[in-house]
């Protein structure tokens, strides 16, 4: 197990980049801690996969360094890293046995029989495999292949991290919740790094304790996922993370304060003078109907069960909010209230800081 | 109108499809809900004539239409995978359907180009295929599905392989686009949540059986069995063993609560969806359950407790963060005002519509 610190990454995949969209990935900074559990979150083509192998010593950076707790193994080809890695389609030995699966890893390593057993019986009972240990491994089923991969991945108490690179992909839906919540439990008491990539924000958020989101290239936000739900630094951010993402909505500026089609909206933030395509963002969860607040036309109502999702057109824009199971809705107008703790001013896409500083 | 009747489909020796009722009306948006096999593709192939029904019949518009050839029914389907033809640009694949009717160039640009803009991939009609990225080609393949005026369009989970947030966005556009057509539309999907917010009509499939059919709100709160809950039910309902006797639903020894005087006396199975267990105590009907926390998944917004009590598992699902170290005790509330009750069949119990 291992710290891992990205510094100044930077990574290219032409020889002479010159404009910003040359670049796969823009400069990164951060430290993982050893053994946290983190995510790399975004859309496709955002840059996870190219970070991941520059991780993983499949790719070399052109810029900057990789260090697992003090080496720089930047250079270090991949088998020098000690990494497990676990990828999208599980990778399984057809002809041999459960157990001779699990077991390679280690008695590649020339790793003794006696730990092998050991081990192996461990990571079995760990990742529901006992029963299946002498069955060979071209009879399961996707998720049943996929547990092999996980087992191996987690079978060697010797590396520095594990790497998940879209696991649950070719899993079912309802068994992906069963596998999701054992990632997360196989964490909690292996307490290695681990390090998953995705585009699917409920498999970041469920298993990671901080959650890199990035967009073309660029991390737009590290951060717990609380803090990336209720305090998004970016507009992509916010509507990226959460379904119904937040609302964004173009405004008006007036001395530091936002205004809507004339109506002044409470903010945490002062918008500063230079500010850039000046917007408020606030999620569904944070707006509410209300005796006063702005006129809105109620467009549409679609019940989700636990909870409704109520388009409205509110000041020209479309805007979402979430009212839960049970509660009355409105129908025709109504007058729409945002959470003034919730509702922020951004400038050019960025969360502004208090005080006006980007 | 399109009507199955006793359709049945067997395979060798295995059933795919046991004796399916159903009837879609004209218009109407019809969601096949269920996990992988449990028939919803089989079910599209019959309803398109893909396949021939082993037994049973198939009428559209009050004609019999069983056994006739795909060809000759205007149907149309989107599959999973998204198929577009790659040597053509997306002008000439969505407007490939329109090509074998004579119909002139004019009304085909056209149809193309509202086509294109209601899948907002107008940008791209002079492209091919694979200068798409993947949210792009499938609604290419869905714009070409919806090009002609067919009578049934068929969608088999057109959107699993897109991304979480183009899922949403398309979600949101879909039910806008049929509105505006007068076609029967069956959409099949493994996820419940899609199929609420699709609303319509829902029909839910469980190992090549129907098991309920109705307006999707309807099915979702008053499901008509045990099946049709754990069909309609993400994260998986919760359920549990109980028995009544005179006013009191006993779950054990120590947690029972009072009973629907008109719930005769006898064991039954409750369903409790995950988000009427909650970490507080945030309704007076709730009743303690104590078990020991197995994995929480805090997702920022909302918690996921998986925990054992009394020798089942049960999922919480709640607003907020509420964390939970692995094998703590906790204590979790169950609204039993909104639980379902099912008999040993089954079959659901409940007089009224829990408002579940």
């Amino acid at each position: 197990m291992a710290k891992i610190t990205l510094s100044h990454l930077k990574h290219s995949y032409y020889p002479n980049p010159t404009k910003s969209e040359d670049w796969a990935l823009k400069e990164l900074n951060l430290e993982w801690d050893d053994g946290g559990a983190y995510a790399l979150l975004g859309p496709s083509g955002c840059g996870k996969t190219t970070l991941l192998n520059i991780i993983s010593g499949l790719l070399i950076p052109s810029h900057g360094k990789v260090i697992f707790d003090e080496e720089d193994v930047t250079d270090l080809p991949p088998e020098e890293r000690h990494i497990a890695q676990v990828f999208q389609f599980p990778v399984v030995y057809d002809t041999m046995t459960v157990y001779d699966n699990l077991a390679f890893p280690l008695r590649n390593r020339g790793v003794d029989e006696e730990t092998v057993k050991s081990r192996v019986t461990e990571i079995a009972e760990m990742t529901d495999l006992t029963a299946m240990l002498g069955r060979r491994a071209s009879g399961l089923t996707a998720d049943g292949k996929q547990k092999i991969s996980l087992g191996r991945g987690l079978v060697r108490n010797d590396v520095n991290a594990i790497l998940f690179d879209e696991p649950l992909t070719v899993i079912d839906p309802h068994l992906k919740f069963q596998l999701r919540s054992k990632l997360k439990e196989l964490h909690q008491r292996i307490q290695n790094t681990m390090i998953y990539v995705t585009h699917d924000q409920t498999e970041a958020l469920t298993f990671a304790d901080k959650v890199v989101v990035m967009n073309v290239g660029e991390v737009v936000q590290i951060g717990t996922p609380e803090e990336l739900f209720e305090t998004p630094q970016h507009t992509f951010v916010g509507h990226f993370i959460g379904s119904p993402g937040m609302n964004v909505l173009p405004c008006e500026i007036k001395n530091g304060a936002a205004f809507l089609n004339g109506s002044k909206i409470t903010t945490t933030n002062k918008a500063p003078k230079d500010i850039k395509k000046a917007e408020i963002g606030v999620r569904p969860e944070y707006v509410t109907f209300s005796e006063k607040g702005i006129d809105a036309e109620i467009v549409k109502v679609s019940d989700a069960g636990r909870f409704n999702i109520v388009d409205t057109m509110c000041a020209g824009q479309s805007v979402k909010l979430l009212v839960q199971e049970g509660a009355s809705i409105p129908t025709g107008s109504a007058k729409l209230a945002f959470a003034p703790n919730s509702t922020r001013i951004y400038s050019d896409g960025w969360l502004v800081r208090e005080g006006g500083a980007k | 109108m399109l009507e199955l009747k006793q359709v049945v489909k067997k395979v060798g020796a295995e059933t795919h499809i046991y004796a399916a009722n159903l009837t879609l009306e004209p218009g109407s948006f019809n969601i096949l809900l269920g996990t992988t096999l449990a028939g919803k593709t089989t079910l599209m192939q019959l309803m398109a004539g893909l396949e021939k029904p082993t037994s049973g019949e198939i009428w559209f518009n009050g004609e019999n239409v069983t056994g006739m050839a795909v060809q000759k029914r205007n149907v149309s389907m989107v599959y999973q995978q998204f198929i577009n033809y790659p040597n053509m640009t997306v002008f000439e694949n969505i407007a490939s359907p329109l090509r074998v009717s004579r119909i002139s160039e004019d009304l085909v640009k056209k149809r193309v180009g509202d086509m294109a803009d209601l899948m907002k991939i107008s940008a791209m009609l002079d492209r091919h295929p694979s200068e798409l990225s993947g949210g792009q080609q499938q609604r290419t393949a869905m714009a070409r599905a919806m090009v002609k005026d067919s009578d049934l369009i068929l969608l088999d989970e057109p959107l699993a392989n897109l991304d979480f947030k183009l899922r949403e966005e398309l979600r949101d556009e879909l039910p806008r686009i049929f509105n505006e057509r007068n076609c029967i539309v069956a959409y099949a999907t493994t996820e419940p949540t899609e199929a609420l917010l699709f609303g319509g009509r829902t029909a839910a499939l469980h190992e090549g059986h129907v098991v309920d059919f109705g307006p999707t709100g309807e099915i979702y709160r008053h499901p008509s069995s045990l099946l049709s809950a754990q069909v309609f039910s993400e994260p998986p309902i919760n359920t549990a063993q109980v028995t009544k006797s005179g006013d009191r639903i006993i779950l054990n020894d120590k947690v029972s609560w009072k009973a629907d005087k008109a719930l005769p006396d006898g064991k039954y199975t409750i369903g409790i969806r995950a988000h009427h267990v909650l970490p507080k105590k945030e309704n007076k009907n709730a009743v303690a359950i104590d078990g020991t926390v197995q994995v929480a998944e805090l997702s920022g917004s909302e918690s996921m407790i998986h925990f054992d009590a009394y020798g089942d598992s049960w999922v919480s699902l709640s607003h907020g963060v509420h964390p939970f170290e692995s094998g703590q005790k906790a204590t979790l509330y169950a609204d039993v005002s909104r639980s379902f009750y099912f008999d040993q069949s089954g079959k659901m119990m409940n007089l009224k519509a829990a408002a579940a």
